[in-house]
């Protein structure tokens, strides 16, 4: 059996967990689900992807109002409702009123694309599981064209959570799963040397350190994530702070930590003295 | 074709060959059915583990579906391959055949060993894995090392073989040894959103409150209408479940106050629920009901029973042990006179049958006498997130 293999790319670092998932999902062809607090790159994964294997990516970000129909497609009754009455245009013909979604439009096309699910968790509880046959035969019926589409090539189909609902056992289970734990500084200092290549050696080892430290912080509420991290190092190489403050006062706190509770926290630490 | 009917032969053994693997992670609890397994040997027939590093990567990923199981899937993992020996002739040829994809995928004899197809070679496989178990007393180890520990014992993996794989690196029986994901495990770990999370699941949809323009119906009325538009309208739907928390307050919860405390805060934030009331008690449920022990803000429990409808659903938080007098007795609490505690608890039951009892406790705890007399009049859970979603699933069941 042949098929794509991923190995990452010159701007997404991935480790070898994460690559064997993503070329268990696409040799198999099943959907894979990518969680991980926020911040770890999963949606730039979806894009990682599309890029190496040279396939047009299409995204469909749910919402908590999305439903999963209209991943398949929408029928606008309304207007044709309003111009049966009042509009012109050939009412007669339905076609023009239906639009395809992300994923109508990935299974229709000509060629294999790579499908985005972004933050499926935000959407009911139960959208997963209306979107069960769907991803599993690769086909849906459009009742109003009395039409089957089905997909030509199953599209690769990366699927993002953040972990705000469990999803449904019965999807999971049709799923190869990922999850996306927090870097180690080994890790890390590979991810910085993507976005920063030219980075002062001292100058990272500092940061680092007192990242993890603050992440290892008790009572935070919102632990700073990679892309933060990523962000600190772009304020402090900017404003050109020396090594040595780095470590004594951890200048620019505001970028690392969002939450007014969490900068109080550690306020309080500080002054007992840690 | 030919091709075809190796890798078929070789499917059986193959799923041999791993099944220890099957069993070790059900064991340990997971979940694992019958279509994720065959998934998995697809994936090994597919050649996407060239190495048991590979195995590893590619069974966690078809076979777990949520962090919270990687610790389970390590523990299993590392007990089943933790310390793997192999002749070094079988080694050698498992490691050549691993590694040549094409010779795998055509059914050929890899490299020249003394095996002459591939399926002869699994066979010897699974054969010396079958003597070796069968010589190290059973067990679902794939093969036995003499220990006694069934993992937690990573010096030792030191000492296996690594089948095939590059030199360099930790090997996934190290790692899986290690079991860096301890912390994701969700019987361990609670905060304010996993509550939240798992109370979700608790509601009854029906269509009250709100009028809003009912799409379809307009559509099928104003056709009926001969194009002329009707519009139509229908009710929002709205969760209809009534939550009562009631919390035990008493000196032996001080160490799972924190816990509660989050729970609470999750279900007061919740706003999914038609109504939230909650109120505290000390040991049990006696005459009077607390909003806040401090200012002394207090209910009888009779007007509180009294208010109780069909909808509601009372979740009790509390370790349920206490002197049995405390339960039995009448007046149990506070010098009060009245009915014992375990006949208000009754009372409440027989107001609201659909009540669960959430026990911080370790479950090795519940022995004990008064809080086997409360199990046995509503279904106790332990509080953690397991527990609180067998719990929620309990009252949506109701």
């Amino acid at each position: 059996m042949r098929f794509d293999s991923f190995s990452g790319s010159s701007r997404y670092i991935a480790d070898p967990d994460l690559l064997s998932a993503v070329n268990a999902a696409i040799a198999l062809q099943r959907p894979l689900i990518v969680k991980g607090e926020p911040g770890t790159g999963k949606t730039l994964l979806a894009h990682a992807i599309a890029e190496a294997l040279e396939k047009p990516l299409l995204s469909w970000h749910v919402k908590s109002t999305s439903k999963a129909s209209e991943g398949l497609y929408t029928y606008d009754v309304v207007q044709r409702l309003n111009d049966s009455r009042f509009g012109d245009g050939d009412v007669s013909d339905i076609r023009r009123y239906i639009k395809l979604g992300p994923m109508g439009r990935a299974f229709a096309s000509d060629q294999q694309v790579v499908l985005l699910l972004d933050e499926i968790d935000k959407a009911d509880l139960e959208f997963p599981n209306d979107l069960l046959r769907e991803l599993d035969e690769m086909q849906f019926y459009i009742p109003e064209l009395d039409e089957t589409v089905s997909a030509r090539h199953r599209p690769v189909t990366i699927i993002t959570s953040n972990a705000e609902k469990e999803l449904p056992d019965a999807f999971l289970r049709r799923c190869v799963f990922h999850y996306i734990g927090f870097p180690d500084k080994e890790r890390m200092a590979k991810i910085v040397a993507v976005h920063h290549p030219d980075l002062d050696s001292a100058l990272l080892e500092t940061a680092m350190n007192r990242f993890y430290r603050l992440r290892k912080t008790d009572g935070l509420r919102k632990k700073p994530s990679t892309s933060e991290f990523l962000d600190w190092l772009t304020v402090l190489v900017r404003a050109g702070i020396p090594v040595e403050r780095i470590d004594k006062e951890m200048p620019f706190l505001g970028v690392l930590l969002k939450q007014e509770k969490d900068l109080e926290t550690l306020e309080i630490r500080r002054k007992r003295g840690h | 074709m030919a091709a075809e009917t190796v890798n078929s032969g070789s499917d059986s053994v193959h799923g041999r060959l791993f099944l220890p693997l099957l069993y070790n992670l059900r064991a340990q609890g997971l979940p694992v059915g019958t279509g994720e397994w065959l998934a998995f040997l697809e994936g090994l027939k597919a050649n996407l583990a060239r190495d048991l590093d590979g195995v590893y990567r590619l069974g966690r990923a078809l076979l777990v579906h949520k962090e919270a199981h990687y610790d389970a899937y390590d523990i299993a993992f590392h007990a089943t391959f933790a310390g793997v020996e192999l002749k070094p002739e079988l080694k050698e040829a498992l490691e050549s055949w691993l590694n040549d994809p094409a010779a795998w995928e055509e059914g050929r004899p890899p490299g020249e060993h003394q095996f002459a197809s591939l399926e002869e070679l699994l066979q010897a496989l699974a054969d010396t894995l079958r003597e070796q178990q069968e010589r190290h007393e059973g067990g679902n180890r794939w093969v036995g090392t003499g220990g006694t520990s069934p993992y937690g014992n990573s010096g030792k993996a030191n000492q296996g073989v690594r089948i095939g794989g590059s030199g360099g690196g930790r090997s996934a029986v190290r790692v899986a040894g290690e079991r860096r994901w301890q912390g994701y495990r969700t019987d361990l770990k609670l905060e304010i959103r996993d509550f939240k999370v798992a109370l979700r699941e608790l509601r009854k949809l029906k269509r009250e409150g709100h009028e809003v323009l009912d799409l379809d119906g307009t559509i099928d009325s104003t056709a009926k209408n001969a194009g002329d538009i009707d519009l139509v309208f229908t009710k929002e739907r709205a969760n209809r479940v009534r939550l009562l928390l009631l919390m035990d307050a008493g000196g032996s919860m001080a160490p799972h106050a924190q816990l509660v405390s989050r729970l609470f805060t999750a279900s007061k934030e919740m706003k999914t629920f038609k109504s939230l009331d909650h109120y505290y008690f000390h040991n049990c449920v006696y005459g009077w009901l607390y909003r806040d022990y401090q200012t002394w803000d207090r209910r009888r429990t009779e007007e509180v029973l009294r208010e109780l409808t069909p909808e509601h659903r009372v979740i009790f938080v509390g370790d349920a042990s206490m002197a049995p007098w405390e339960l039995f007795a009448d007046s149990g609490g506070f010098g009060e006179r009245g009915p014992s505690g375990h006949e208000w608890l009754q009372r409440i039951k027989a107001e609201c049958p659909h009540s669960v009892w959430l026990n911080p406790d370790p479950q090795t705890y519940w022995r004990h006498p008064t809080v086997s007399a409360i199990g046995t009049l509503f279904p106790m859970f332990p509080l953690t997130i397991d527990g609180l979603r067998e719990a929620t699933r309990k009252l949506r069941a109701a």
